[in-house]
């Protein structure tokens, strides 16, 4: 087990090297030129000139990128004499065009995505596995195709439409709330969270479909393996063939899929919060793609990947906790 | 002897898409405590159709069940989903054809063996604990202590099949359904299995349900042999009676299809032409007549129109067939180079 931890944190330290690397290369080749879309207007070629040396793009590409990783990890300092300024460590780049420091920008916008993706996750979860389970027990019968019949339904529109659609349900048609502005913790806490019930309703419609459909299948595999038949001829009750045996191994994979897909959220949720307004990674990221800010764009890829990779060697290593066939080899 | 297990007159069916499967029809057979009954067939013949039905671990809603099943005389066909929970694992225990895939893989087989006990004695924990060891020390498997805590994936095959025997005798059945338990094992393991299940069955007296397309498994272990095709029982006797003197075309298909090492080469192995029939819409007649090389020895057709019943020909051996005595006698003689006379 500990030789196999090692060689997946390995892995994932290679793995996390190649995707900055990746990442600095694709925006350096890029054709806009971010010293130029730091003075807008008033830009001369003097001007131009100078930002690219106080923002380091004057330099080759391995000073740059070791810049970069220098940043992450002691923190830098851009400019020089009394123009410069300090970027403490973490360091993931300047925003010019917010004049903010890309490691605080992140730092205020990703609990927003995660309060989001986690809600919404928890809530998918229960939903459709729950369901998923239902039919799979009830397989064929009025449960298993309606509940089924629904879920096609839910996962063939694609986010922002049913987005638009409980929010004129429950916003306009019903009246239930009224839009919800987001408001940060500190000022108002039901403020805040009534703010994330409709887009944690939103993402979980749509992720609890495919999960019932998927746990439907998982099960209904699992219900047909040999062991299955083997706890049935030991005498045990249906309920602990279920519960003890089928569930055990049917819902494995759903844990699988479920690391990842919160890990996928994690790195904004980019039409959810643009449909209800919430001030997360996903809504800032959008607003860097419109604005051409360079060095935010870099930095909102390399945390989405980085959750990405941290939650496959989550995963892994549940995996082998749970099964024990993973431990060896 | 009174018999432990008794079937009369089985019936399983079950729907689908295409019709009403008859997979079973009509089956009846007795095991007595301490015996060995074989049920050879093919594929589809029917004979883990029948084991399942004893177990009750058809699908309920989609099979039906009629005729009688009897174990120690409480009827199982009728009883309740409750009542057939406490004999299973208790009275009747079942050994699976592959023992990989019919242990749970995330679950040591002690724990395994624990659940089986627990299920049906009030056992402690750490109770089970020592009798699943000494289940494990039994069926011969070393380092039994160590061995409870590891996974089925870490056991090699012969000892995955053992951890199944260990976790069958949890709770002392009188009644074991071994569905093809060697199939899935190399051969020198096999004949280690089999040797286990009969030292076993000296010792505790267990009646066993054989299922097997093995003759050579039969011939081994088996007290009472019952050969079934396309749902029927189509002959029926001691293993005796089966191997030295069959009396059924089919018998006779299955033997001659069996290498033999008593006799000179020039006997060939012979397989038995074509496919068994659906089990959809039978064909009127004798179910084994289209794959039947004799059929046209029976005067008038009659096996295409008429059924033959199951018939005693000599105490305890019955078959399904139109054939005459004289023209049995003289195929089997031909076909399996058997003694005219009884010499064997």
């Amino acid at each position: 087990m500990g030789s196999y931890v090692i060689r997946r944190v390995g892995a994932m330290i290679l793995m996390l090297v190649a995707q900055s690397i990746a990442v600095f290369l694709l925006f350096a080749v890029l054709p806009s030129n971010p010293a130029a879309l730091t003075c807008g207007k008033t830009c001369t070629p003097q001007v131009i000139k100078a930002n690219e040396v106080r923002l380091g793009y004057d330099k080759p590409l391995y000073v740059q990128y070791g810049l970069f990783v220098k940043g992450i990890f002691v923190g830098r300092e851009y400019g020089s004499g009394t123009a410069a300024f300090e970027c403490p460590a973490p360091c993931l780049g300047y925003s010019f065009n917010r004049s903010e420091n890309v490691t605080d920008l992140i730092k205020s916008r990703l609990p927003v995505t995660a309060v989001e993706a986690v809600g919404a996750c928890i809530l998918w979860l229960t939903g459709g596995t729950l369901v998923g389970i239902l039919a799979a027990l009830k397989r064929g019968r009025w449960p298993d195709r309606l509940s089924m019949g629904t879920a096609l339904i839910g996962y063939s529109f694609p986010t922002f439409f049913i987005g638009l659609v409980i929010q004129y349900l429950v916003i306009f048609k019903l009246r239930i709330m009224a839009y919800p502005s987001y408001t940060p913790f500190a000022d108002d806490p039901v403020a805040w969270a009534k703010a994330f019930i409709l887009p944690c309703i939103t993402l979980a419609v749509v992720y609890a479909a495919f999960y019932a459909r998927l746990t439907r299948n998982q099960m209904l595999d699992t219900l047909g393996e040999d062991y299955i038949r083997t706890a049935r001829a030991k005498g045990l009750s249906e309920r602990a063939v279920i519960g003890r045996h089928a569930l055990r191994a049917g819902l494995t994979p759903i844990m699988t899929a479920a690391g990842l897909d919160l890990a996928g959220l994690l790195g904004g949720v980019v039409i959810t919060e643009q449909v209800f307004g919430l001030p997360g990674l996903g809504n800032l990221a959008l607003n860097s793609v419109l604005a051409s800010d360079l060095p935010v764009i870099t930095a909102v890829v390399l945390v989405a990947g980085a959750f990405i990779i941290l939650a496959n060697l989550v995963v892994d290593l549940l995996y082998a906790v749970i099964d024990p066939r993973v431990r060896v080899g | 002897m009174s018999a432990f297990l008794e079937i009369e007159d089985l019936k399983v069916s079950f729907t689908t898409e295409d019709g009403v499967v008859q997979a079973v029809d009509g089956v009846s057979l007795l095991v007595a405590q301490g015996r060995t009954l074989a049920i050879v067939g093919e594929s589809g013949s029917g004979k883990s159709v029948t084991s399942a039905a004893i177990m009750g671990l058809h699908n309920r809603r989609r099979t039906t069940v009629t005729g009688s099943i009897r174990l120690d005389g409480e009827e199982i066909v009728t009883a309740s989903d409750g009542r057939l929970r406490e004999l299973r694992g208790k009275r009747m225990a079942m050994i699976f054809q592959d023992p990989l895939s019919s242990l749970h893989p995330f679950y040591s087989v002690g724990k395994q063996l624990v659940e089986a006990a627990r299920v049906h004695q009030n056992l402690s924990r750490s109770d089970a604990r020592s009798l699943a060891v000494e289940m494990l020390n039994k069926v011969g498997i070393p380092h039994a202590e160590q061995r409870a805590d590891e996974y089925p994936h870490q056991l090699s095959g012969g000892m995955r099949q053992r951890v199944m025997i260990a976790m069958a005798l949890m709770n002392d059945p009188e009644l074991i359904i071994a569905d093809e338990p060697t199939t899935a094992l190399d051969v020198t393991v096999q004949a280690q299995i089999l040797d286990l299940l009969a030292t076993l069955q000296d010792e505790l007296g267990t009646a066993i349900v054989l299922i097997t397309h093995d003759l050579g498994v039969v011939a081994n272990t088996a007290d009472d042999v019952v050969v079934m095709y396309a749902g029927r029982v189509v002959e029926r006797g001691s293993v005796r009676d089966i191997f030295y003197r069959p009396q059924m075309p089919y018998t006779w298909g299955l033997l001659s299809s069996l290498p033999r090492m008593d006799n000179d080469r020039s006997i060939r192995m012979v397989p038995i032409p074509g496919q068994p029939p659906s089990l959809i819409n039978l064909p009127t007649g004798c179910v084994f007549r289209p794959r039947c090389e004799y059929h046209q020895f029976v005067p008038d057709g009659r096996c295409d129109t008429e059924r033959p019943a199951l018939e005693d020909v000599a105490e305890g051996h019955a078959i399904r067939c139109h054939l005459t005595q004289a023209d049995r006698a003289r195929f089997a003689a031909e076909r399996l180079f058997l003694p005219t006379k009884e010499g064997a």
